[in-house]
């Protein structure tokens, strides 16, 4: 989809008609991207190098799969403000459930890592389902919802742990599989791509997708055509709440300890990837293919301004600006070209 | 991840639907004593409704009067409070608009029920899409949505996505997904609203050989010509009670819009006085930037009704619009009160006296959720007699806004109730009441009747009718041809976006303003019947 075949009649033309054709051949993100690293392995040595090539690889991998869920309830029409909260709470109860059930019978590491996970995913789980409930039934605003549970999701992962990272998971979990490297790239990679397969062929190629589509274009039509637009509408807030739990598992495992701090701004940095990748925020528009490539936009861009010794509070300004420069780009873009759009 | 598919029902070709006839001798629907209450209202007051196999049964009746709230019902999306409803012989309860479309209840709505952000094939199979295993079979998907196109004889590309479209094939889509599968009671709400004469003919086409078929359609519609039409009974409803079920060659239409008003209507369009003034608005060669109004002429005097006429699309609500400074212009001047003006902006335009009001009111006129006061004095508050500075002055706005609710006969003649409770024709006087809380002298107006029943259409008509008297100059904007014929003074017509003529006098008749329409396609038709059309497009 994104590979430029110049024709000889186009050679002719000025050159500024080329590349702007380019462009829109390929799209802006993807152009964006490759100047990005471009300008980086020309000017920054040390971007090339093996660390920081897998911490840039771990970081957009997170994102990614964070994103995807987010994407999934952006195009419901929805608003997940909980993923952070959800990451944190499932790091430390993950961590305290293995710590717990390792104390208890030290032999048993399989079983402690098989409760800790289904424990961490049951808090993206029921965070989501609670989530999605209350959009679906009680149609209170997602903005609202998902405030309050990130809230209380925050909450209870600071009581059970009073804020001090929790230790104690196996070494299995967290050296074998956190810091594993497969096939000569950190094992998130594999877990993100995968994600994004299997969110891409559900996207396209499946009933789901469609009806999550067609719920965030027009619910209204999505209920007359016969789509049970509530468990459609539940099941992309519970999707997006195990994304991230997954997403948190893979930190937690890598960190070694279950940490109530440790969403950091992948809150935030999900919506910028979806609003950066065209996902509309007034439902039904998103393609996760681009998501992915807006992830790894972020993280690249993330690890440049650590490269260049950039102050970690005036990055915080900036991923604020991104955000708030895409959409309005989205937006304009689209004012001046309505039906210009390709799908 | 993947939940276990819904069975996908594989839709036939609506040309095979529909064999019942035999099966039941009976009726196709008998609802008996419905009825249905919404916070404030009773809707449906114990409605007695039947349809029979292979009949158009229109549904007639001012807005309010429960049409849209009986059809609602009988496609499931929400149920009765009381009452029968028996479908092909079967007692149905709790029916979902999901269930009424398995057993062949097909609604097409006003609103539409498309996504806009997907394709039109996509759109056509929502909720019953071709699939194994939940994946997606496209191609044949595709290939069904052209057969099914085709057939219907529409002008539709199935890969298109459906915001793209203009609102008349959003309606063929909208058509065309009524018809994907095996329909047996059709329902059609207002469908020619948005077509064209051309594509009106062809849906009319379509719905004799559905009747044929056997298919019962259930059809609403204002426009009493296409009612005389395509009726075979014809129900009538007000306020939420039936009044009668009449065959449609057994009534005539003044008895008709007698039955639905509960009294007598001697006119539709009274009699209007035009004495026609200066120029007050003159707009010389105006080009649009979207491109749908291409170097347009013409002009509206004080005391007159200045008509433009024009099919869907023709660029004459466009042209409007530009002139109140909604849509971009490119090229061209606007003289107001002989002054050239340059600034195309609504507040200036205000200011000067130039008033536009929508035809999609809910859209572009009016805060529903807001009292009628404060939607009435929106466009005035810069005024020094409702506002101090930027303090309001309630006083004085209750007795204004009061005032002019009187004038306009709204009901109720209350001012505090939010407009959203208020119906389509008592919406409208609410936008019209804008015009009369500041002093304007140029009214233009879009659509102004359209979707309103005939008793109110007819006070918009006496509005139109003070306003002249005041010295106003109205610019009357309509698809609807009988309003445009009897109240203008001067006719314009515009086709492709242009102005193709301008009618007066004894010229202002359907024929002349027909072989305007058609001119381009057939070149020798209608020029015997206009000799005095005048050319103002090319005049510069």
């Amino acid at each position: 989809m994104t590979t430029v075949a110049i024709e000889p009649a186009s050679v002719a033309q000025p050159k500024l008609a080329l590349v702007s054709r380019a462009l829109r051949r390929i799209g802006f993100l993807p152009a964006l991207l490759i100047v990005l690293i471009v300008l980086l392995v020309l000017f920054e040595p040390r971007f090339m190098g093996m660390f920081n090539i897998f911490n840039v690889a771990r970081n957009s991998s997170a994102l990614l799969i964070v994103a995807s869920g987010q994407m999934l309830v952006l195009v419901v029409g929805g608003f997940d403000l909980s993923v952070g909260a959800v990451i944190a709470l499932t790091s430390v109860v993950t961590a305290k459930v293995m710590a717990v059930m390792l104390e208890g019978a030290p032999e048993d590491v399989t079983l402690a890592i098989i409760a800790g996970v289904a424990a961490g995913m049951g808090c993206g789980f029921v965070t989501g389902l609670i989530n999605g409930a209350c959009v679906a039934f009680l149609r209170i605003s997602p903005f609202m919802v998902t405030l309050g549970t990130s809230s209380i999701a925050t909450g209870v992962a600071l009581l059970l742990t009073n804020g001090i990272p929790v230790y104690g998971m196996p070494d299995a979990f967290v050296k074998d599989f956190g810091r594993a490297i497969w096939f000569g790239l950190p094992m998130p990679v594999y877990v993100s791509l995968s994600i994004l397969v299997l969110v891409w062929i559900m996207q396209r190629r499946t009933t789901v997708g469609r009806y999550i589509h067609a719920i965030g274009g027009n619910v209204q039509a999505a209920m007359v055509s016969g789509v049970n637009t509530n468990f459609y509408l539940i099941l992309a807030y519970t999707l997006c709440g195990m994304l991230a739990s997954l997403t948190s598992l893979l930190l937690t495992a890598r960190l070694g300890s279950g940490q109530a701090t440790m969403s950091g701004n992948l809150m935030l940095e999900s919506i910028a990837a979806g609003v950066i990748a065209g996902v509309s925020l007034r439902g039904g528009v998103g393609r996760v293919e681009m998501v992915a490539l807006s992830a790894l936009f972020l993280s690249i861009l993330t690890n440049a301004m650590n490269l260049l010794k950039v102050n970690s509070k005036i990055q915080t300004i900036f991923m604020g600006i991104i955000v708030v420069a895409a959409v309005a780009l989205d937006e304009l873009a689209k004012r001046r070209s309505r039906s210009a759009r390709e799908g | 991840m993947f939940p276990a598919p819904a069975p996908s029902r594989g839709g036939g070709r609506f040309t095979e639907a529909v064999n019942s006839m035999n099966e039941h001798d009976g009726n196709l629907l008998e609802l008996t004593g419905i009825s249905k209450r919404f916070p404030g209202v009773l809707a449906l007051d114990n409605v007695d409704f039947d349809l029979r196999h292979g009949e158009v049964h229109v549904l007639f009746g001012e807005n309010g009067a429960g049409k849209s709230t009986l059809i609602n019902v009988i496609a499931g999306t929400f149920g009765p409070d009381s009452g029968r409803f028996l479908y092909q012989g079967r007692e149905i309860r709790k029916l979902t608009p999901h269930q009424a479309r398995v057993m062949g209840i097909s609604p097409v709505f006003q609103e539409f029920s498309l996504v806009p952000e997907m394709t039109v094939d996509e759109n056509l199979f929502l909720g019953r899409e071709r699939s194994r295993f939940t994946f997606l079979n496209k191609r044949a998907m595709r290939a069904k949505a052209r057969e099914v196109i085709a057939e219907l004889g529409f002008n539709l590309d199935p890969t298109r996505k459906v915001g793209s479209l203009s609102r008349a094939h959003q309606q063929m889509v909208e058509i065309a997904k009524a018809l994907l599968t095996d329909v047996r009671l059709l329902i059609l709400d207002e469908p020619t609203a948005s077509l064209t004469e051309a594509e009106t003919i062809k849906l009319f086409a379509l719905i004799d050989r559905l009747r044929a078929q056997g298919v019962g359609i259930i059809y609403v519609s204002h426009r009493m010509g296409e009612i005389k039409q395509i009726a075979d009974r014809i129900s009538v409803l007000r306020d939420g009670r039936k009044i009668a079920t009449v065959r449609s060659d057994e009534i005539s239409e003044t008895e008709l819009v007698e039955l639905m008003a509960g009294r007598k209507i001697e006119v539709l369009f009274p009699h209007v006085d035009h004495r026609p003034a200066e120029d007050l608005l003159e707009v010389r060669n105006l080009t649009l930037a979207s491109g749908s109004v291409k170097d347009v002429t013409f002009h509206a005097r004080a005391g007159e009704i200045t008509g433009i006429a024009g099919l869907v699309g023709c660029g004459k609500s466009e042209l409007i619009r530009a002139v109140f400074g909604l849509d971009p212009v490119e090229s061209g001047t606007v003289l107001l009160y002989g002054k050239e003006t340059s600034s195309f902006k609504p507040t200036a335009m205000l200011r000067a006296g130039v008033c536009y009001f929508p035809s999609d009111r809910v859209a572009e006129g009016l805060a529903l959720a807001r009292p009628v006061r404060e939607n009435v004095s929106m466009a005035a508050l810069d005024l020094p007699e409702f506002a101090k500075g930027q303090v309001i002055r309630r006083k004085e706005e209750k007795k204004t806004i009061q005032d002019i609710v009187d004038r306009l006969k709204l009901r109720p003649p209350q001012i505090e109730p939010a407009v959203g409770r208020l119906s389509g024709g008592n919406r409208q006087k609410v936008v019209l009441g804008r015009g009369l809380a500041r002093e304007i002298r140029v009214f233009l107006f879009d659509e102004p009747t359209v979707g309103i029943d005939v008793g109110a259409k007819l006070e918009v008509y006496e509005l139109m009718k003070l306003l002249l008297e005041m010295g106003a100059a109205i610019v009357l904007v309509s698809s609807e041809l009988p309003e445009v014929l009897h109240l203008s003074n001067r006719l314009y017509v515009m086709h492709h976006a242009r102005m193709v003529a301008e009618l007066t006098g004894q010229d202002i008749n359907e024929q002349a303003v027909l072989a305007c329409f058609f001119r381009e396609d057939a070149p020798n038709a209608g020029s015997d019947e206009v000799p005095a059309e005048r050319a103002v497009a090319s005049a510069a």
